[in-house]
């Protein structure tokens, strides 16, 4: 068996670790976001896209984070089902709601970019399809989530799930290519899109990083949340028992 | 460009604010139910161990 | 070797008679071949362009039918204890369970499909590749359904939840055997999108009753 990290495994020293690591990277994502924001309205606008191009400083952190999120709740489910952690599933519970959150906003701020930009709401491109399949996945963890009454079970399942997902969609994806590549004509992206410049490349990595502090920020809170729930019902348990 | 320029931000305005709108909204949300649910529990827990070290 | 004859017997038989079996299905395909030139118009043009892959949509619709029985049957009546508990691996177990699950109705959809296919306007040299592409996408259905039959094991709504999680998961086979449809029908080389279609079928009947297996010991732990 291979050692977790303590502040990983056991809920006290984890409990210890948050409790300043989560207010750290909310104010690390507050401090890149603001500048981020800064950089980026006060960047010029693209001679192509025009000011649209300020969507993109929102979009494509959201669209990175969505795949992000998803190797964290099936890292953290692959944990929970080989050592079942409680703390494990915990993550991975708190997980999805975020991921789905952040996939939400990639489909709602691409499709805002691509009305202005395409002329249309949403196109049938490999890249949009397979974010909004990740999305259908998210939902279903959650509606199976929430199906189950019996908590360790529901763990499991959900664990289950979420790894038959992570083999899943790398074939959706490169199905969805495939795909595509047969419907020709439908492509509005090009792969190999220009270099970007660096006065639109730097505020899209300080947003970047800081959307990835702020799921850190929210993660963290939400898995002490999870942890308190947890004790709170053990002991309404054992307060009923006595 | 002035500082008030950087708001200037031309005839897709409705578009970019939309976006901007959405995601602050998002993110706000998530924020406040991530926190209130965290609260809570906390509360509850607390409460219960009280209780029960309490007797 | 006799006993998981057996078995095969046994689940074949019970997905046959009971559950619906092949009758509820392929009246299912039929309404909804029925009710699409309804909702889009009886111009034969626009119904041919889109007859192959409506087809293909109503199918995997169709295969999620009967899946809430596939596992819920035998976990409400203590069954699948005794298969936990028999000597058989559960996976054998799940993997035949999903074979007669796919021999009750999967092939016999298969045999509707192009009908149906015609029935809305698609050219009848069509039928042999639509036979072929239900019989193996019927597999797959199968095998992945499977897995979302036994998660949902034990849950509020399964036969609902059941199809939430198991149509993300329909997708690739959906696409592959669509494309090569599609395909076919345009002229082109329709073995890339059959062959990609038999590769997904065969992973998912190799790999989908591990999870099934793993899904099953978890409802009844």
């Amino acid at each position: 068996m291979i050692p977790a990290p303590a502040f990983l495994s056991n809920p006290e020293r984890f409990m210890a670790f948050s409790r300043w690591a989560a207010p750290m990277f909310g104010l690390i994502a507050a401090i890149l976001g603001l500048a981020g924001l800064y950089l980026g309205f006060s960047a010029p606008d693209d001679y192509q896209q025009g000011a649209t191009v300020r969507i993109m400083f929102i979009h494509v952190p959201a669209a990175w984070l969505s795949m992000f999120v998803y190797g964290c709740l099936a890292v953290a489910s692959l944990l929970s089902l080989i050592f079942r952690h409680a703390l494990a599933d915990a993550a991975a519970q708190a997980a999805a709601p975020l991921g789905a959150g952040f996939t939400f906003l990639a489909l709602v701020t691409g499709s805002l970019w691509g009305r202005p930009m395409w002329g249309t709401w949403w196109v049938w491109d490999a890249r949009l399809t397979s974010v909004l399949v990740l999305f259908l996945f998210y939902l279903a963890y959650i509606a199976l989530r929430a199906a189950l009454d019996d908590e360790a079970k529901a763990a499991r399942a959900c664990a289950i799930l979420a790894l038959v997902g992570a083999v899943n969609l790398p074939v959706v994806h490169y199905s969805v290519v495939w795909w595509n590549s047969l419907h020709q004509g439908a492509s509005v992206f090009r792969a190999d899109g220009p270099a970007m410049p660096p006065v639109f490349l730097i505020p899209l990595l300080l947003m970047s990083l800081a959307y990835m502090a702020a799921f850190g920020a929210l993660w963290l809170v939400s898995i002490r949340g999870e942890v308190w729930r947890r004790r709170a019902e053990a002991a309404a348990l054992r307060a009923a028992r006595s | 460009m002035t500082h008030l320029d950087i708001l200037h931000v031309g005839k897709y305005a409705t578009f970019i604010g939309a976006a901007y709108g959405i995601s602050v909204m998002v993110f706000a949300g998530m924020v406040w139910t991530t926190l209130a649910k965290a609260r809570r529990w906390r509360k509850r827990a607390q409460a219960l161990d009280a209780a029960l070290t309490g007797r | 070797m006799s006993r998981i004859s057996a078995l095969l017997a046994r689940e074949t038989a019970l997905a046959w008679g009971r559950g619906g079996g092949p009758l509820v299905s392929v009246g299912f395909y039929a309404g909804v071949a029925t009710l699409l030139p309804l909702a889009i118009g009886p111009e034969a043009q626009r119904l041919a362009a889109i007859a192959p892959g409506a087809a293909w949509v109503a199918l995997a619709l169709a295969s999620l039918l009967s899946l809430d029985r596939l596992f819920e049957r035998d976990f409400e009546d203590g069954a699948l204890d005794l298969l936990t508990l028999s000597s058989t691996p559960l996976e054998l177990t799940c993997a035949i369970k999903c074979l007669s699950q796919w021999l009750a109705t999967g092939a016999p959809l298969a045999l509707a499909a192009p009908i149906a296919a015609i029935g809305l306007g698609a050219p009848p040299a069509l039928a042999p590749l639509i036979f072929a592409c239900a019989l193996v996408g019927g597999l797959a259905f199968a095998f992945t359904g499977g897995i979302g039959a036994a998660l949902s094991l034990g849950a509020r709504r399964g036969g609902l939840l059941t199809a939430v999680i198991v149509l993300p998961l329909f997708v690739p086979p959906v696409i592959f055997g669509g494309g090569a449809l599609d395909a076919f029908a345009s002229g082109l080389g329709w073995t890339a999108g059959f062959a990609l279609l038999c590769a997904y079928a065969a992973a998912a009947v190799a790999l989908g009753p591990l999870a099934m297996a793993a899904a099953c010991r978890n409802a009844l732990a």
